[in-house]
């Protein structure tokens, strides 16, 4: 399964690609990582069809998260659509709606609790299956 | 009855003299025993008169006249102090030698004086004119005298109104250079008040910025901190992996070399973080501390970058609803220039806040289809200097409010939102502390742009 992770904190690579070790030396995820909105829109351009998972943080410059959702679902409306999941260090209800307003599948908070992270991506992964 | 009829004259005449001289020489003033010993000087005459019933002569008006003339010259030369009286003196001293010496020769005999008749009568006529002309001179002197005494007495008049006039003066100023020392003292005493209170406003000018940064402070600190305790929750893991490995019959070098690579590289990013949420607090202790004033190298870019976040994050908290679209353009020649870090921060943290503040407001006001737009660039211009923009798209600010904007406690928030010192300090802090520009374009409705410009 390939997931796409946005963050405009680098070190967010480091940190899933040791967190999902196991899960990457088995192939059983694939990361890519984009630092902006606009570059996770650049590399769905290019990926569209292999990406299935997308993990946004809502707070980054430029464009948020929120947009980056908003265009996703703008363009990306054929089945099956990609997953997305957004994440914010704010855990407030009007964000939490909003993003569901706009189409997140899930919403997680950080700091990201991992071991239920990696629990919804296996009954993810059961559900594609 | 025979009596010298001759004497009565005379008498009389003495008591006219005498109240002549009295009035000219102002005898009771000037001698006053003199002057009623003279009330006596008819006594003489009588007596002769009296004398005159048993004893025939005609010499008694004679010798009565020198005794008269003999009194006038003493009481002259008792007065003889006063300029017309010796002139007097002068005048009558002819007339009573020849008097004096007509009664001798009158006594001595009668053909004597018969035979120097003629002489006699010329010097009588002479003296007479002499006394007559000095009679004149007197007067005129005493008139002087007396005009003199009257100007010297306005001159005293003078003195003693000026003097007392002057005095009046030198009391009124006094009392008006104690007052006015009073109300400088209280002015000074104002003055030192108002200093204390600029200086706490300023202190609490920035106390309240930074609370309006708390949340923005704290979100900054969370995220290097989640990556602390990720990166240290993972390294555990590492360990674990690592341990569980070297127990194998078939142990994995190369992937026990991936792993202890990993957990050296996971210290490294903990230290990292750490710095990073030690720096932001470090930061935020600067910003509360009075400022040192000292200019030092800054990375205008970081800085900016750092209240950047701090001034979103800090209005996020507020208002969770908000969110805006920030565009960065942080241009890697502009490096660092030399500035007071602090207090630079303080000047883009307020245009930072004014900015969100203002696109936070026309979303208010226009609702969906308005995306809040703040941009931040900087750049090095031709002229080798630094220059900050910071753009909104929100409100706007009015024409006439634009003059008013970098004047102190002028604010346009409700009461209780802002100080009215922001832009003012920032406007003090570019212009006064680094020599550089403030300045502001802005069309209501539209948004506005602030340019600070610092020499490089």
């Amino acid at each position: 399964m390939k997931i796409l992770v946005v963050d405009d904190e680098q070190d967010v690579r480091t940190l899933f690609e040791q967190r999902f070790r196991r899960e990457i030396r088995s192939g059983q995820f694939t990361f890519s990582f984009a630092y902006s909105g606009e570059e996770a829109l650049e590399y769905l351009h290019a990926h569209a069809s292999e990406v299935v998972l997308i993990l946004s943080d809502i707070n980054m410059p430029g464009m948020s998260g929120l947009e980056l959702l908003r265009h996703i679902r703008e363009e990306y409306p054929a089945p099956p659509p990609p997953q997305v999941m957004m994440i914010t260090a704010y855990g407030d209800q009007a964000s939490h709606d909003q993003a569901l307003r706009l189409g997140a599948d899930d919403f997680l908070t950080k700091p990201v609790d991992f071991a239920a992270l990696k629990a919804k991506l296996a009954a993810m992964e059961t559900h594609e299956n | 009855m025979d009596f010298n009829t001759s004497l009565i004259l005379p008498i009389l005449i003495a008591l006219w003299v005498v109240r002549m001289l009295r009035q000219f020489l102002s005898l009771p003033l000037r001698a006053p025993r003199l002057s009623r010993q003279l009330d006596w000087i008819w006594v003489p005459g009588a007596a002769l008169l009296a004398l005159s019933f048993f004893l025939k002569s005609d010499l008694f008006d004679e010798a009565y006249l020198v005794f008269v003339l003999s009194v006038i010259g003493l009481v002259l030369l008792r007065t003889q102090d006063y300029r017309p009286a010796r002139t007097l003196l002068l005048g009558l001293a002819p007339y009573a030698l020849y008097s004096l010496i007509e009664l001798l020769v009158a006594l001595v005999g009668k053909t004597l004086l018969k035979s120097y008749d003629e002489v006699f009568d010329t010097s009588q006529g002479f003296a007479v004119i002499w006394l007559f002309t000095f009679g004149l001179i007197a007067r005129n002197q005493k008139k002087h005298l007396e005009q003199e005494r009257l100007e010297r007495e306005r001159e005293i008049e003078d003195k003693r109104r000026i003097e007392a006039e002057n005095s009046q003066l030198e009391r009124m100023v006094a009392e008006r250079t104690a007052t006015l020392t009073r109300q400088a003292q209280e002015l000074q005493h104002t003055l030192d008040e108002l200093k204390t209170t600029q200086d706490q406003l300023i202190q609490s000018e920035k106390m309240a910025s930074l609370g309006e940064l708390t949340a923005g402070i704290a979100h900054e600190i969370q995220n290097p901190l989640n990556f602390v305790t990720n990166f240290s929750d993972v390294s555990a893991e590492l360990v674990q992996e690592l341990l569980e490995e070297q127990q194998r019959p078939d142990r994995d070098p190369d992937l026990e070399a991936e792993l202890l690579n990993d957990l050296k590289q996971n210290l490294e990013k903990i230290h990292h973080h750490g710095q990073r949420a030690a720096s932001i607090v470090r930061g935020m202790l600067e910003h509360s501390r009075q400022s040192t004033g000292e200019r030092q190298a800054t990375d205008l870019n970081n800085l900016a970058d750092e209240y950047l976040r701090l001034a979103y994050h800090g209005l996020r908290a507020k208002n969770k609803a908000f969110n805006a679209t920030i565009n960065t353009f942080f241009d890697p020649a502009v490096g660092s220039i030399q500035a007071v870090g602090q207090d630079l921060g303080r000047v883009l943290l307020n245009l930072f806040t004014n900015a969100f503040y203002a696109v936070q407001k026309r979303q208010e006001a226009q609702g969906a289809g308005f995306v809040p737009t703040v941009s931040v660039v900087t750049r090095r211009t031709g002229a080798g200097d630094v220059e900050i923009r910071v753009k909104d798209n929100g409100t706007g600010i009015p024409e006439e409010v634009q003059q008013k904007i970098f004047q102190p406690f002028f604010t346009t928030k409700p009461t209780g939102e802002g100080t009215g010192l922001g832009l003012s300090l920032s406007y003090d802090i570019v212009t006064k502390g680094h020599s550089g520009t403030i300045e502001v374009e802005s069309t209501e409705g539209q948004g506005t742009e602030f340019i600070v410009t610092l020499p490089g």
